[in-house]
This record gives structure tokens, C-alpha cells and sequence, in this order.
């Protein structure tokens, strides 16, 4: 295995992960920069998702090694990971991320609120993000009342509104045409970069991943960089 | 619309409801086990009456009439009974001691013959009790050889502890504990008036208890609603009209109350092997008298589909099923209230005529009694879906938690509602009854004038002995501090009972201080009492001139030539004082209390006892039992009592002790239909609580507001609960003609038990909700 | 290195044929007859090979020492000559497998025969298509790119392009999934 490159803000090695006989991870590294976009490739059930949850921090590993800003993840506690998740990581899923009985504004101040900030602050600054990503004035509606689109900018809203140092997207456009698809990802490719945040982007499809500035492709849990394979 | 049509649509639903894959077995195993639950528990009450009239029958078949006022002659076919009935512990053990007088002698049931002397049959449990070793105590009282045990039909439930034993030279008395019968059974009596409270009180019960299990049925056909009704939309997509889609939602339905009912008369088969084994509040029965009655069982039958069915539509009513989805119409609308305030109108608009008719006596409508509780009852459940929402809608900023459960509230305030329906209808229900009872107790509770703190047992013999070397029977026996033994004689101014004569306590001083304040005392004193309560004339003034010092008196006087006396001639003693009888006065029989020393000697011979008093030592354990094994030496036929102060009316103490294990039950199954429902709402935000938990949220955080999800709508309910619980109850104290007084600590009791199950309910959710947050469940399928 | 853009469609096509020749002499030496027989069978299907073509395309690889000539065999009719593969033809072999195609349209039949090649050679034709999709995801990334900063009519040019190539990498992702029932059938 090689040695990561100096300078990465999150990089696995050699992360290994059973689910009963299947092996979800076999193997597989990782490594991303701060600014850097970069896509996770791969056939279903290759264990992309699973490398994801690994490097967020969602899943323990079974073996195998996660830094995170020069701190071994893999060793703290499931406290000290929610934590980080809280404050330093943002997420966007495909589905079935938005609390159906809050308003959206309340959806994307949230992840504040789980940090402590006050109700109404909280709410200022993730009607700040809603502007960015055009979908202020549907601050006060539930998400069982917006398209898919606008759910998916909401969700994208909600996963910056802590200014992330990573964030985490799994087939964030799945549920979404390939308009709305591209807006959302125009939208959080933008937003990522203008705030220097990394971007984790686990997806099957090829437009989604051409937003990223390189792939890696997990097949059998094993995972192959391709930047470096040329 | 065709009735094939309905037949179609409903067979459709039906089919659904079978062959949904894993997750539809799952809620159609959820809904039948839970209508299960309900119908188990209304075949038990419909087997009822066959019960009463079982147990009835059973003790007819072997009941001795031991207040017949004459007793047959001696014949072939008479049988000499004594009743020698004890306590093991707390358990009262029935004994007889049985003497054919001839070969006809009547056979008590569950024998088929009789014990020879110094043999017994034992019922199954007391052969069981004796043979497990615990009860060594017990087995010394009953000396005789076990022959066999006591048939069925003699007993009227698994658990009773009863033995015949043989016995020879049984001498019957009227009013004795031996008597002579030629055939068992109760005789005919006018039957009693039944009292019309006490009627009152048992159509509450009844109603109380069975109206939580007609809501929870209710919940548990509407188990996996969410998920149906997604499924209904898909059926709308491929074409199902709106009343069809309702029609086959009913056919769902049914086919979970069809399953309930077979599985509920399974739990109820089940359940009739284990109740017949088991002892509740020390009733048992046989499995065979828990025989639903027919009418009743198929009332039951066909009420739960139909109302399976009814409720269905009623829930539907509020919700279009689109092609692409799910509108809850309720969730816009806001709720009305003016309807949801007719039914506990309506119910004490039913109950108010009929306010202070117990006290007149009169009769109670049971009609209306019933009506106008089920509806205040039900009018809880139509008031709370109101409550919840008007509450919560209101309702502003908290902790995140907090946010989280009120947010979900607000959207769906009526699943919130639905689940505490059950518990609040019983809550409400309860203090109701709870309040009846404080408020008539002390009408059916009786002093016995007893003060347990002087004297704990009391011995009374069979016939009378004689008195002196009684005491010392009991001074040796273990547990026993002190034993008052109170002896009585005679005296007369002739040796032939002459004008005046009457009757002497004899005893020691200290059993004499049970009776009258003495200044001082010592052998050989004479006291004379100036006053005797509950005498017509309570004045004691002609004892006191008759019992002059140095006057001459005869003990123990011939009354009649038959009955010859000692007739021992006896000198008043000097020392003759007149005393105070005491107000709580162990026995006032006689005005004369003197101590043995001051008889002449002899008169022992004419000293007899029908009993003793005993103080017996609390940190001895069993001290009653070693105590009832002295007794059963000296007197097998000897009674002996605890005292207690007060005595309960029996039938209002079956009544209430009936609705302790009704509620035992019904609390059971509310705690479990609220699990129920709480898992499954959990389980459909599997992904959810996976999804915010990813992005950090802590555990503790969304177990609160698990925790707030369901305290919030439980409170209300128990408020609501406690309101119309308070308004029903002064309602039936009214109806009883008994001062309201409000029992709080009683209204406290009740909601707490309430909020208890709702609480245990929210820790048994924990563990699986701890699961579920595990981040595995944002793995795709 | 190849200068990739300097090539045309033919020349691919061309070069493809030389390095599909190598590749089928890398399982043994081959006469040129059999060497048509084994290409016609694998990737001519619709298109024969001319024995003209093999016979000039033997010369140029002989020429530039990729093959020797293992034996002469003389007989009736032409000369048969018995070809071998040299160390230096293997190592042309697996560059030009190594080396992903320029994505363009219709370059399926390129590509079919390098994984084909790949599985008759035992190489791993996974890598083959990952290294390809590679590429065309390189491709994307400038388009989308260009699409993002550009005006309508960029915008629609490069969807256009885009579409296709999305096309080829779901072609490529179907191929991955169906590698091992591809390897079974051509080492039949």
C-alpha cells in the first residue's frame, strides 16, 4: 500500500468491512484533499457506499486505518465521531435525509442546533445557505411540499450550513432527472468550492462524477485510484 | 353497488393482507396478535356467567347448612358433619369431619366413599401443599392418613385447599359445628335484593374494562396503516376507484380480525388450561366452567370484523388515497369540536335522571347506566385526537429534542392520539370507579369492634370444657406471648338456683383487667361491675346488694331436677368491691368477676371455658399456625379467628376484587398495544433516524425526543382522563346517593399506574429505537 | 508515448489490426494463414481479413523486430512461414492495452478487441475498462467544465458530446459486469 500524499485531509488504508460472509471493503484506500472533488465510482454492491460511511465515520471498519486531519478515526469513540460529524462534515444522500415534520428552514438549521446555536441564529444562517442554493422562499414549507429538486438543494443547504471541512454526498442526484440533477450538483460543486470543502461524492453515474476533479473505482471492495494508476 | 362488488373488493383486500411479502406477515401478525389479545379477553368475559353459575352449582352439590334450626332424626341415610375449617397461613383450608349413620348416608360430590376414621381425601392442591414439605405445620393439624383425593365436581377451583376426614362419635347440636343432614345443598332462600349500587358498581366494572379492549381492537386493526395506505395508492394507480380502494382497505381489515378472532380463540384455549392451573387473588377455577357462553361468544364473533370493518372506513374517512400518494385530508382540516363533544354530552345527559337514586333505593335503568358510561368513556377517544392537536398546535420553541416531537405531533397528532386512546379510556374509567369505591366503602365496611393491637386470635371451642389447665395449653405453644382465659360459673341464693342467681366470670387477674379497671388486684378478690353495656337494664345495682360480704351463695346451683350442680356453698368474700367495666370489655356476659382463689376449693369442677384470647409475639413466624395446631388437639371442631378491625361486605369485596384482576389485564394489553405501535413507528423512520444520526445528532438527543413524542400526548390523555374520570365518578356517587368527596391520593394512584405503563413501555422501546439509530440502516437494501 | 492526436480513425483501425495480430501470437507461433483464421473468427465477424493485409502488416512488425520468423515450411502453393512473437512485440502489446483509447464514437470495436485480447492473454481486462473509463471521464470533466462557464450554445454542443459519452461508459459498465461470462466464452 502506498503511502498517502502529504497535504490530504482524509485518507484510508487498507479498510476492511464484513456484513455477515460479504465483503463490503477488501482492501481499500482512499485519500482527498482539502478543495478537491472527488468521485467514488463502481457497480452496484461493489462497496462504495460502505468506503463512504467508513470515511464519514458512520461505520467503524473492521480493520484498517482512517486519518482525519492527523487524528486516527478508527480510534475514537462513537461520541468523539458523532461529534466530528456534527461540526467538521456535511452530508447530502439520495433519500429519506429531510425530517418530514419540520419546515425546510428548520431542516437546514438543524445540524447548528445540534451544535448548539441558538434556535433563531441558527435559522438566520441557514436562510443564508437557502439563498445561495435559490430556495429561500420555501423556507416554511415541509419537505413532503417541494419537488425532488428542491428537497435535494435543501438537503444540499443543510449540509453546508456548518461550513464543513468535508462533505459527504451518496448518489446525491438518484432521485432526480438529469436537469434538476445538474443544477443541484452545479449548485454544490460551487458552494464546496467557494468554501475550499472536500467532496466525497459516491455515485454510478458518469455526468455526476465528471463534476469531480478525479475517481476512484471500488470493485469488490477493493478500491483503485485512477489518478495515480496512469 | 353491487353486493358481489363488495364481496369482490373486500376478497381482494383480504388477499392483500396474506400475501404482502415479509413486511405484510409481519403487520398482519401484529394486527391478529392484537385483536387476538382483545378477543381472548372477551371470550374470558363471556364465559363469565358460566363460571358464576359453575362455581354456584359446585358449592351447592357439597354445602352444609350449619344454621339449620332443627336437625333431621337420626336415620339410614343421614350423615353426621362437622366443620372443621382452618387457615394455612393466609389460606383458608375447608375441612369437614364426616360420620355415615347409616348406608345411606349421602356421599358429598367428588367422593366416591367415605374416609374411614382417621383417614381423609384431599383435594389435588392440598395433597400437593401437604406432600411439598413446606407445610409441616399443617400436616401435624390434619393427623390423618391421605386415601384419596377429592374428584372435580367437589371443588370449585384447581387451588382449593379442602379434606373430608373420617371421623366416628360426632355428636350434632343445633348451632354447633357438628350438624346432621340427609342430603346436601343450600335451602331454598328468597333470593337476596340485589342492592343497587352494588349493581351500579358491577355494570361500571364491566363497562370500564371492556371499553379499553374495544379501543385497542380498534388500534390493532389499523396497525401498519401508514404502509397500507401507500400501498393503497399504488392501487389507485392501477385503476382502483376511491370507494373501491376503501372497500378493499375494509377487506384488509377483515382479514386481520378473521386471523384475530382464530388466533384470540387459540390464546383463549391456551389461556383456559392456564388460568385453570393458575390462582388469581386467591380465585381459582376449573378449565371446564371457563365455557363461553354461546349468544355472548358469538356476539363476539361477529362484532369484532364488523367493527374491524367500521373503523377501517370511519379512519379512511380522513384520507385520500391518490394514485401517487397519500393526503391526510385530517391534517389540513383542523379538527371540530362541536361532534366530538356530543357522545360525553350525550352520556351525562343519559346519566343525570338518574342522580340519588341509590339512596332512594331505587332501581338504576342498566340500560342507561351502561349507555351513559360507554358514551362518557368514548367520548374520550373522540375528545383527544381534539385535545392533542388544539395543545400541540400551540405549542413553541424548545431544545431540538423538544422540536423534533412537537413537529412530528403537529403533523400527525391523530397516530399520537390513537395510541394513548386505550390508556386513557382505562385511566378514566378506573378513577371513576376508584371514586365510587372510596365513596361507598364505608357503607359496605363494617368495625368489628375488634382492636387487633390487644388481642390478635381468638379461640372459640366447640362445645364448652372445663376451664382450669386450659391457659396452660397455649402458654407452651410457640408465638404465644399471653393468653387470656376466661372461665364461667355459676352462683345462686339456694342451692336450687333460687331466686337470684346469675352468672361469674372466673379468671386470673391480669385476663380480669380485660374486662373492667381494676385499682388493684390479687387472688382471692371479687369484683362486681356497677354498669353492663348492651343490657336492657345496664344498672348492676341488684348484683352489688346481693354479693354482701359474708352473705352465703351456692356455686354452680341445681336449675332444674335434671341438671343437678355441685351446689357448693360459698361465703362472699370481704374484699368485694364494685368496679368500672371497662368500654372495650373482652366479654361483659357477667357482672361478677372473681378470681379462682376466692371459690371454695371444688368449684373448679363447675369452671368452664368456651374459648380463649390470645396475644400472640409478631417476630415469630407461623405463630398463627402453631397456634391453630394447639387448637387442633385440644378441639378439632374449635374455631379460631383473627382479629381484624374492620370487615368488608363480601360481594362488594368480590366486586372489587374482581376489578383489580380485570384491570391486571387490561393494563397488560394496553402496555402491549402501545408497544406495538410505538415499534412500528419506529420501524417507519428507520431511515430517518439512520439519516440524522450520520450527520451527528446525538442518541440521546432523539431518544428524548422519542421520549417527549410519547409523554406529551400520554399527559394529555391522563389529563383528559382525569377529568372525565372525576366527572364520571362524582356522577356515580351522585347516582349513589353518597357524599362526593374527592379522593385525590386514589386519582393520583390511577394516572400514575397510567403514566407507570407508558414508562415501561418508552424503556422496553429503547433498546430496539438504540438499534435501529445504528447507521447500518442507511444501507439500501 | 504515442502522440495520440495526431491519429486518425484508420490509422487506429490499422494499428489495431498489427497489435491484435501480436496479441493472437502471444498464446504461440502462428502461421499467417491461421493468424487470419483466429482474427476472423474473434473480431472479423462482418469484415474479413485480407490475407494481403496480414502478409504486409507481418513484414512491417518483422521489420521492426516485434516478430521473428520461427520456421519455413516449404510445400505447394505460397511459402507458409511460422510466426513468433519477440519480447519487444509483448511489450508493444501491453502498452497499447494499457494505453485507454481517445474516446470517440464507434470506438467500441477498439475496444472490444482490447478486452478480448486481454482475456485470451490471461491480462486483467478489468483494468482495461476502468483505465478507459478513466479517460472518458477526463473528457467529461473538460466538457462539463466548458459547459459550466460557457453560453447556451457550448452548453448544448457539449451535452451533446457528454450523452455520447455516457453512452460508451455504460457500454463499458455493462462489459465490466459481464467479464466473466465474456471470458468464458472466447477461451472456449
Amino acid at each position: 500500500m502506498t503511502t498517502p500524499p502529504t497535504g490530504s485531509l482524509l485518507t484510508a488504508q487498507d479498510l476492511r468491512k464484513t456484513y455477515g460472509h460479504t465483503h463490503a471493503l477488501d482492501g481499500a484506500g482512499f485519500a482527498i484533499h482539502p478543495g478537491e472533488v472527488v468521485a467514488i465510482m463502481g457497480p452496484s454492491g461493489s462497496g462504495k457506499s460502505t468506503l463512504l460511511h467508513c470515511l464519514a465515520g458512520i461505520l467503524p471498519p473492521d480493520s484498517g486505518s482512517i486519518m482525519y486531519n492527523g487524528r486516527e478515526m478508527t480510534s475514537m469513540s462513537d461520541g468523539e465521531r458523532s461529534a466530528l460529524r456534527r461540526s467538521e462534515f456535511g452530508f447530502v444522500f439520495q433519500f429519506g435525509q429531510l425530517v418530514p415534520e419540520l419546515t425546510c428552514v428548520e431542516n437546514v438549521a438543524l445540524p447548528l442546533r445540534l451544535n448548539g446555536t441558538s434556535r433563531k441564529e441558527a435559522e438566520r444562517a441557514a436562510l443564508g445557505w437557502m439563498e445561495r442554493l435559490e430556495v429561500d422562499d420555501l423556507k416554511g414549507k415541509r419537505p413532503g411540499e417541494v419537488s425532488g429538486g428542491q428537497g435535494q438543494r435543501v438537503a444540499v443547504a443543510r449540509a453546508l450550513v456548518t461550513g464543513p471541512r468535508v462533505l459527504f454526498a451518496d448518489e446525491p442526484t438518484g432521485a432526480l432527472d438529469s436537469f434538476n440533477g445538474e443544477r443541484v450538483m452545479d449548485l454544490f460543486t460551487d458552494a464546496a468550492r467557494s468554501t475550499n470543502a472536500a467532496v466525497v461524492l459516491v455515485t454510478h453515474e458518469a455526468r455526476v462524477a465528471s463534476y469531480s476533479d478525479r475517481e476512484i473505482v471500488v470493485r469488490d471492495g477493493r478500491s483503485r485510484d485512477m489518478e495515480r494508476a496512469i | 353497488m353491487s353486493a358481489r362488488q363488495w364481496g369482490r373488493d373486500l376478497a381482494l383486500g383480504a388477499r392483500f393482507a396474506v400475501t404482502g411479502g415479509r413486511e405484510g406477515w409481519v403487520r398482519m401478525t401484529l394486527t391478529s396478535v392484537g385483536v387476538g389479545l382483545g378477543v381472548a379477553l372477551l371470550l374470558l368475559c363471556t364465559a363469565m356467567p358460566n363460571v358464576i353459575a359453575a362455581r354456584g352449582e359446585a358449592e351447592d352439590a357439597r354445602h352444609v347448612d350449619m344454621y339449620a334450626k332443627t336437625l333431621p332424626p337420626r336415620a339410614d341415610n343421614t350423615l353426621l358433619v362437622g366443620n372443621t375449617d382452618t387457615t394455612w397461613r393466609d389460606d383458608d383450608v375447608l375441612g369437614r369431619l364426616v360420620e355415615p349413620e347409616g348406608a345411606r348416608a349421602p356421599l358429598p360430590a367428588g367422593l366416591d366413599r367415605f374416609p374411614a376414621k382417621g383417614e381423609m381425601v384431599v383435594s389435588p392442591a392440598l395433597k400437593e401443599l401437604l406432600d411439598s414439605g413446606d407445610a409441616k405445620l399443617l400436616r401435624e393439624r390434619l393427623p390423618y392418613r391421605i386415601t384419596g383425593t377429592i374428584g372435580e365436581s367437589g371443588l370449585k377451583g384447581s387451588h382449593e385447599l379442602m379434606y373430608y376426614a373420617g371421623a366416628s362419635g360426632l355428636k350434632p347440636a343445633v348451632y354447633s359445628p357438628v350438624t346432621r343432614l340427609a342430603k346436601f345443598g343450600e335451602p331454598d332462600v328468597e333470593p337476596e335484593k340485589t342492592d343497587p349500587v352494588l349493581l351500579l358498581m358491577v355494570l361500571v366494572v364491566l363497562v370500564v374494562l371492556l371499553t379499553p379492549v374495544a379501543v385497542f381492537i380498534a388500534a390493532a386493526v389499523r396497525f401498519g396503516g401508514e404502509r397500507r395506505d401507500r400501498r393503497l395508492a399504488a392501487l389507485r394507480l392501477v385503476g382502483s376507484d376511491r370507494s373501491m380502494t376503501r372497500r378493499i382497505a375494509a377487506g384488509e381489515a377483515l382479514a386481520g380480525a378473521l386471523l384475530g378472532l382464530a388466533v384470540g380463540t387459540v390464546f383463549f384455549l391456551l389461556g383456559r388450561q392456564r388460568l385453570g392451573a393458575g390462582e388469581l387473588m386467591g380465585f381459582s377455577v376449573w378449565p371446564s366452567y371457563l365455557d363461553p357462553s354461546p349468544v355472548l361468544a358469538a356476539l363476539v364473533a361477529v362484532a369484532v370484523p364488523v367493527a374491524a370493518v367500521l373503523v377501517t372506513l370511519l379512519a379512511m374517512r380522513g384520507v385520500v388515497v391518490e394514485p401517487l400518494g397519500v393526503v391526510r385530508a385530517a391534517g389540513q382540516r383542523r379538527r371540530r369540536l362541536w361532534w366530538r363533544l356530543l357522545p360525553p354530552l350525550a352520556g351525562l345527559g343519559l346519566l343525570y335522571p338518574m342522580l340519588g337514586q341509590g339512596h332512594k333505593n331505587g332501581e338504576f335503568n342498566q340500560y342507561q347506566v351502561v349507555g351513559g358510561v360507554v358514551l362518557l368513556l368514548f367520548g374520550i377517544t373522540a375528545l383527544l385526537p381534539w385535545v392533542v392537536e388544539a395543545v400541540v398546535g400551540r405549542l413553541g420553541s424548545g431544545p431540538l429534542s423538544w422540536q423534533l416531537a412537537v413537529r412530528r405531533l403537529q403533523l400527525s397528532s391523530g397516530t399520537a392520539a390513537r395510541m394513548v386512546n386505550g390508556i386513557a379510556v382505562a385511566v378514566a374509567g378506573a378513577i371513576a370507579l376508584q371514586m365510587l369505591f372510596a365513596g361507598t366503602q364505608s357503607q359496605y365496611t363494617k368495625s368489628t369492634g375488634h382492636n387487633p393491637g390487644r388481642i390478635q386470635m381468638q379461640v372459640q371451642f366447640s362445645g364448652p370444657k372445663l376451664a382450669p389447665g386450659i391457659e396452660r395449653e397455649f402458654t407452651g405453644t410457640k408465638g404465644v406471648r399471653a393468653t387470656v382465659a376466661l372461665a364461667r360459673s355459676s352462683y345462686g341464693d339456694s342451692r336450687t338456683a333460687g331466686e337470684r342467681s346469675g352468672g361469674m366470670t372466673v379468671a386470673n387477674c391480669a385476663a380480669l383487667r380485660e374486662l373492667a379497671t381494676l385499682p388493684s388486684c390479687e387472688d382471692g378478690d371479687v369484683f362486681v361491675t356497677r354498669t353492663r353495656s348492651g343490657y336492657q337494664n345496664p344498672e348492676n345495682s341488684a348484683e352489688i346488694a346481693l354479693l354482701k360480704p359474708g352473705r352465703r351463695l351456692y356455686i354452680d346451683p341445681s336449675f332444674y331436677s335434671s341438671d343437678h350442680g355441685l351446689e357448693l356453698p360459698w361465703t362472699v368474700p370481704a374484699n368485694v368491691r364494685a368496679v368500672d367495666a371497662r368500654e372495650d370489655s373482652l366479654n361483659n356476659d357477667n357482672s361478677v368477676l372473681v378470681t379462682p382463689g376466692a371459690l371454695p376449693a371444688g368449684a373448679a369442677k363447675a369452671e368452664y371455658s368456651n374459648g380463649v384470647y390470645l396475644r400472640l409475639d409478631p417476630s415469630v413466624p407461623d405463630s398463627r399456625d402453631y397456634v391453630r395446631n394447639a387448637v387442633a388437639r385440644i378441639d378439632p371442631l374449635a374455631q379460631t379467628y383473627g382479629w381484624v378491625a374492620t370487615q368488608e361486605d363480601s360481594k362488594y369485596s368480590s366486586i372489587r376484587t374482581g376489578l383489580f384482576i380485570g384491570s391486571a389485564f387490561v393494563l397488560a394489553l394496553i402496555g402491549a398495544s402501545l408497544l406495538v405501535s410505538q415499534l412500528e413507528q419506529l420501524r417507519e423512520r428507520r431511515k430517518l433516524l439512520s439519516a440524522l444520526v450520520a450527520f451527528g445528532t446525538r442518541r440521546r438527543t432523539l431518544s428524548l425526543s422519542v421520549l417527549w413524542q410519547t409523554a406529551l400526548p400520554v399527559g394529555l390523555g391522563l389529563v383528559l382522563a382525569t377529568t372525565v374520570g372525576v366527572t364520571l365518578g362524582v356522577v356515580l356517587l351522585k347516582m349513589a346517593g353518597t357524599a362526593v368527596a374527592m379522593d385525590w391520593a386514589s386519582v393520583l394512584t390511577m394516572t400514575g399506574v397510567g403514566a407507570a405503563v407508558v414508562g415501561a413501555v418508552t424503556l422496553l422501546s429503547l433498546p430496539p429505537l438504540l438499534r435501529m439509530m445504528r447507521p447500518t440502516g442507511l444501507r439500501t437494501e | 508515448m504515442y502522440t495520440r492526436d495526431v491519429y486518425t480513425l484508420c490509422i487506429v483501425a490499422l494499428m489495431s489490426i498489427s497489435h491484435t495480430l501480436l496479441g493472437l501470437l502471444e498464446s504461440g507461433p502462428r502461421h499467417g494463414y491461421d493468424l487470419k483464421r483466429a482474427f476472423d473468427e474473434k473480431f472479423g465477424h462482418d469484415r474479413p481479413l485480407h490475407y494481403g493485409q496480414v502478409y504486409s502488416t507481418m513484414s512491417r512488425l518483422l521489420k521492426n523486430g516485434l516478430v521473428e520468423v520461427e520456421a519455413i515450411e516449404a510445400g505447394d502453393g505460397p511459402e507458409r512461414k511460422r510466426y513468433a512473437i519477440t519480447d519487444a512485440g509483448v511489450t508493444d502489446v501491453e502498452r497499447w492495452l494499457a494505453t485507454p483509447q481517445k474516446p470517440e464514437e464507434y470506438l467500441q470495436s477498439a475496444l472490444y478487441t482490447k478486452v478480448v485480447l486481454a482475456l485470451l492473454t490471461h491480462r486483467n481486462a478489468g483494468d482495461i475498462l476502468d483505465v478507459q473509463r478513466s479517460e472518458h471521464l477526463r473528457s467529461m470533466r473538460i466538457l462539463t467544465d466548458r459547459k459550466r462557464n460557457g453560453d447556451l450554445a457550448d452548453q448544448l454542443i457539449c451535452d451533446h458530446a457528454l450523452f455520447h459519452l455516457e453512452a460508451d461508459l455504460r457500454w463499458l459498465e455493462l462489459t465490466a459486469a459481464r467479464l466473466d461470462r465474456l471470458r468464458e466464452a472466447v477461451t472456449r
